[in-house]
């Protein structure tokens, strides 16, 4: 295990490849992984893109990727979408728009399905995020799709969120009410050639305004074309003023509390998850829900009684 | 075009025959299926009656061949006067070899050439380029420069053939080639006959052979039809092409509605540059599949020439008859044929090339029964010809027009093709447009669905496809005769062009090269005559691409599955 | 989250645009659970190895129209070899005359799909080939 975790250190692709399978399992071994992994991370700037389907955030983050190495950082992006619920598989397409990166070493792009799991997906994509962090990539940028609770998830834990919305999709009150929007530190208006893009980009300044007064990072609206990277220097800029401001103000330190303390309360769910399941058989777990379901006990107090032989049998 | 109360009797008598003798035998002995539809999805029901085209107006819906709404066929003579054109698209390896291949058909009594390109030249790349390796001369002739043009129609006289040239995103380039060809063999452009597809909305869609992105393409596009108005004016400056669009998945319904959509989208363009769709309108031809539902296939052509002239007339309230014509070339669908026992393929091949005769087709290419394995030898390329001369000569089915119409099934199933299709381009100007539902992928997701929704029905045994999932035996294909392409053309490709890039006048190239640059960026400027100079003074196309691709940019496509 | 999913690269190698086959055969085998990474057009022989590397991907498979497979089978193959990505597998669809199915295969090449293989037999024979 060392010398995997070696390799990967020093920038071996074949070996951070595998490392980040076995986190994304989840196996024991992926956990141990991270383990030692951990003290190596922190140095990276993690960056959340979502947005709708379609609204360019491939291609944003291609130049994206464009810009930064042509200031010699070195850039890891994870690209996450979703798994069918029916078959568990997943078409993962996102990487198409970024394939001339593909051969350069200072750039790893890796794709995720959502696998069906829904507190998981969120911890998984965190743990791949410390892979790159820690193998030495210092921006990652997880790509996701979306405006719903997942995303809000997935993205909230990320040192900057950007938000791509593009004009005429009518989405702009979905986004709203699923709380994407307040987390949101970037807003981008891409395909900003497009009709409609300025009275956009103005709605969006105006409800900006009047949600975020008296806050410390007032989120800044950047208009893109995608397609030829017009706009996408002026976001470089945006994504570099907002780090300083994480920095300067404390934000940063409170963000990554906030997300220690998540990770540390998502990881207790899944690891006693993991050990009721271990100990707990199938009869024994078929013979509760009879009992539920004659009435003759509720499912409240099996849960007690469950916890209790977990912390009794001195798991 | 039925008396109402005829009608009502055959009604009741049908209803009759189902109740008494149908459902009487179903009882005993089924029908095979519960439903019968077309290779479309379109539900075939068990009988057609008069009733079920009571509302055809024969001189509106039909009327005769050569005026609107050209149903019955474009020409007033059709096959009496003249066949199809038999045009067998051809070219592999080195100008040389296909030269040879072009002399042999036209001996063996093709009447028009067509020209099939490598990928590299198709995209715009020279052989020596690092894209192009392994590429080189695989699917068709290798064309780098003007000297392999040269090559290509040494011998052949461009005033006694007409051309047709599978060329896309680099087409104006290859035709100021051809052009400048006929130049040096002394044949004035008014002479010249031809076709180049030139057709970039498909390719985004289907095939893939696209460079640059769609704005700066479009304007290429209406810069040949410009210049071809007025230079060359028997030459068809576009191949608005279904072909491609149902060897992707698409049904003959989807095949006739993005054809026609992309159809739209060149003429709109061209209007908006001030030209005249009475005069470019008569230039535009077409290209479909001829594909293996015999009946719906017929159908569909019939269904695409009155829409497409409905739309040229009330649309773009074009006058001149000629110019709301649907002329179209025909090639039987690649996508059908089968590696296993590969000579049932000449079986499909003919059904399928019936169908687009019966169609009314202007010109025709069969496939050769070894294609779905490599490219046809010239032994399976003669059967595939022999297979039109037979249709032509031997069968009779030309000796009338329009044979099927009249047809109680044959209507119906135009009518309902034309009436799907409608409704499908009405959603796409609801899109916004052919060039706008590119880009949000919704036609690329309706071919691949349908693509998928074909695969799983071969899959379950639904749709049975003979020698592959019904009829199989074992068999051992290695010991066919194929053609192999000779793996040295690379390297000859590549010698070639060293030596030209010694021999031509470098200075007149860099001159040319930044002339042309500046034009391109000017865009209410006509590029052709910069790449007629380009080619004369032997720039390569990868070298006169690359200026283009400079000033366009490049084009990266779009995912939707 | 405890699993492991077969996962797939498809590309294709080259200029060739047909990718009708390709899309099916990914969309395919999604639909029997495996995670399908799908790199789309144009892709050289590095971009394609890299590619399944970074992915820790188990098979590459590669869609071939244009007559030029042996050229591409054996660049991906050296590529992997050369980047110490041996144990990925590589399987090859499209139009491919017969003949050079040994050849192919003596390369290293896993297996040849010719026109007509159902997904199914894509998809088992990749199940077997990554137990291994």
């Amino acid at each position: 295990m060392k010398e995997l975790l070696d390799r990967a250190i020093s920038g071996d692709p074949i070996a951070i490849a595998r490392v980040i399978t076995l986190v994304e399992n989840g196996e024991e071994y992926g956990i141990r992984l991270l383990q030692d992994l951990y003290p190596l991370t922190g140095k990276a700037h993690y960056i959340g893109v979502t947005g709708a389907p379609g609204v360019g955030k491939s291609t944003l983050i291609d130049k994206l990727i464009w810009h930064l190495r042509s200031r010699g950082e070195k850039v890891g992006v994870v690209a996450v979408d979703p798994s069918s619920p029916f078959t568990g598989g997943a078409f993962l397409g996102d990487r198409l728009r970024m394939q001339r990166h593909a051969t350069d070493p200072g750039v790893f792009i890796r794709s995720m399905g959502s696998r069906g799991a829904l507190g998981g997906l969120a911890r998984a994509t965190a743990d791949v995020v410390k892979v790159l962090d820690a193998c030495g990539f210092n921006f990652v940028i997880v790509e996701t799709v979306g405006a719903g609770q997942n995303e809000v998830d997935i993205v909230k834990t990320a040192d900057t969120v950007i938000l791509v919305i593009v004009p005429g999709m009518g989405d702009e009150v979905q986004i709203i009410k699923a709380g994407i929007m307040e987390i949101g530190d970037i807003f981008v208006v891409n395909k900003s050639d497009k009709d409609g893009a300025q009275r956009l980009a103005k709605e969006l300044e105006a409800w900006i305004e009047f949600g975020y007064e008296g806050s410390g990072w007032i989120p800044p609206v950047v208009m893109t074309i995608a397609e030829d990277g017009t706009g996408v220097d002026r976001l470089v800029s945006e994504i570099d003023r907002h780090r300083a401001y994480l920095n300067d103000s404390g934000e940063l330190k409170r963000r990554r509390e906030k997300r220690v303390m998540e990770e540390i309360n998502v990881a207790l769910g899944e690891s006693i998850k993991r050990r009721i399941r271990d100990v707990l058989e199938d009869e024994v777990m078929q013979r509760y829900v009879s009992e539920v379901l004659e009435g003759r006990r509720d499912p409240y107090s099996v849960v007690e009684e469950i916890l209790g032989k977990l912390t009794k049998g001195g798991v | 075009m039925f008396k109402e109360d005829v009608l009502q009797e055959i009604k009741t008598k049908k209803e009759e025959w189902e109740r008494e003798t149908v459902n009487k035998l179903i009882a005993k002995s089924p029908e095979m299926k519960g439903e019968f539809k077309t290779a479309s999805d379109i539900v075939v029901e068990r009988l057609y009656t008069p009733e079920d085209i009571k509302d055809i107006d024969y001189l509106k819906d039909l009327g005769f061949p050569g005026e609107y709404p050209f149903t019955r066929g474009i020409q007033p003579t059709m096959y009496r006067g003249r066949f199809w054109t038999m045009r067998q698209y051809a070219g592999f390896g080195t100008a040389e070899e296909s030269n040879r291949r072009y002399k042999y058909l036209l001996e063996q009594g093709q009447t028009g050439l067509s020209i099939a390109f490598d990928l590299p030249t198709q995209i715009g790349y020279d052989s020596d380029h690092p894209l192009a390796q392994g590429e080189v001369g695989k699917v068709g002739v290798a064309i780098d420069s003007l000297e392999d043009m040269e090559v290509l129609f040494d011998g052949i006289p461009l005033d006694k053939v007409s051309t047709s040239m599978t060329i896309n995103a680099p087409a104006a380039i290859i035709w100021a080639m051809y052009l400048a060809v006929a130049e040096k063999q002394g044949v004035s452009f008014d002479k010249l006959e031809g076709t180049i597809q030139n057709d970039i909305l498909k390719e985004y869609i289907a095939r893939g052979t696209y460079i640059f992105p769609p704005k700066p393409s479009m304007r290429l596009i209406t810069d040949t039809f410009e210049f071809g108005s007025k230079y060359v004016p028997k030459w068809n400056t576009i191949s608005i092409s279904g072909y491609h669009i149902r060897e992707a998945g698409a049904t003959a319904v989807q095949e006739v509605a993005f054809t026609l959509a992309d159809g739209i989208a060149y003429v709109e363009a061209a209007v908006k540059k001030g030209l005249d769709p009475n005069v470019f309108g008569q230039r535009l031809s077409f290209f479909f599949n001829a594909h293996n539902d015999f009946l719906e296939e017929i159908a569909k052509f019939r269904a695409a020439r009155r829409l497409w002239a409905k739309i040229m007339r009330e649309r773009f309230g074009v006058t001149n008859p000629r110019a709301m014509m649907l002329r179209f070339h025909t090639q039987t669908a690649g996508s059908t044929l089968t590696a296993q026992q590969p000579l049932n393929n000449i079986v499909r091949v003919t059904i399928q090339a019936l169908a687009a005769v019966l169609g009314g087709t202007q010109s025709l290419h069969t496939n050769s029964y070894d294609e779905a394995l490599a490219l046809p030898t010239e032994e399976s390329v003669r059967i595939a010809l022999r297979t039109q001369q037979i249709i032509a000569y031997e069968s009779g089915v030309t000796n009338t027009i329009d044979p099927l119409a009249g047809s109680y099934y044959i209507e119906w199933l135009t009518n309902k093709i034309e009436e799907e299709a409608k409704r499908l381009i009405d959603k796409i100007d609801e899109i916004g447009g052919m060039v706008e539902a590119i880009e949000k992928g919704f036609v690329q997701k309706e071919i691949q669905d349908s693509a998928y929704r074909y695969q799983l029905e071969v899959e379950k045994g639904d749709r049975i496809v003979v020698g592959v999932n019904r009829f199989q035996i074992e068999e051992d294909l290695s010991k066919l005769n194929l053609l192999k392409v000779d793996p040295s053309i690379a390297e000859k490709q590549v010698k070639r062009l060293q030596a030209l890039k010694q021999k031509r006048d470098n200075i007149r190239v860099k001159s040319v090269l930044e002339d042309l640059r500046k034009a391109a960026m000017d865009e209410s400027v006509n590029l052709m005559p910069y790449f007629l100079e380009a080619v004369k003074a032997y720039a390569t196309e990868g070298e006169i691409c690359d200026v283009l691709r400079d000033v366009f940019g490049v084009y990266v496509e779009k995912i939707i599955l | 989250m405890n699993e492991r999913k077969i996962r797939v690269l498809i590309a294709k190698p080259g200029l060739d645009g047909h990718d009708r086959g390709a899309k099916v055969v990914a969309r395919g085998l999604r639909d029997v659970g495996m995670e399908v990474i799908y790199t789309g057009l144009r892709q050289t022989p590095e971009q394609i190895v890299q590619s399944a590397i970074q992915e820790d991907v188990d098979v590459i498979g590669l869609s071939v129209l244009s007559g030029a497979h042996e050229y591409y089978c054996r660049r991906v193959l050296e590529l992997l070899r050369e980047k110490g990505a041996g144990h990925i597998v590589l399987v090859v669809g499209g139009v491919i005359p017969p003949e050079d199915i040994p050849r192919l295969k003596e390369m290293g090449v896993a297996q040849v799909f010719g026109p007509g293989t159902p997904i199914s037999e894509v998809a088992e024979f990749i199940r077997q080939v990554v137990k291994r």
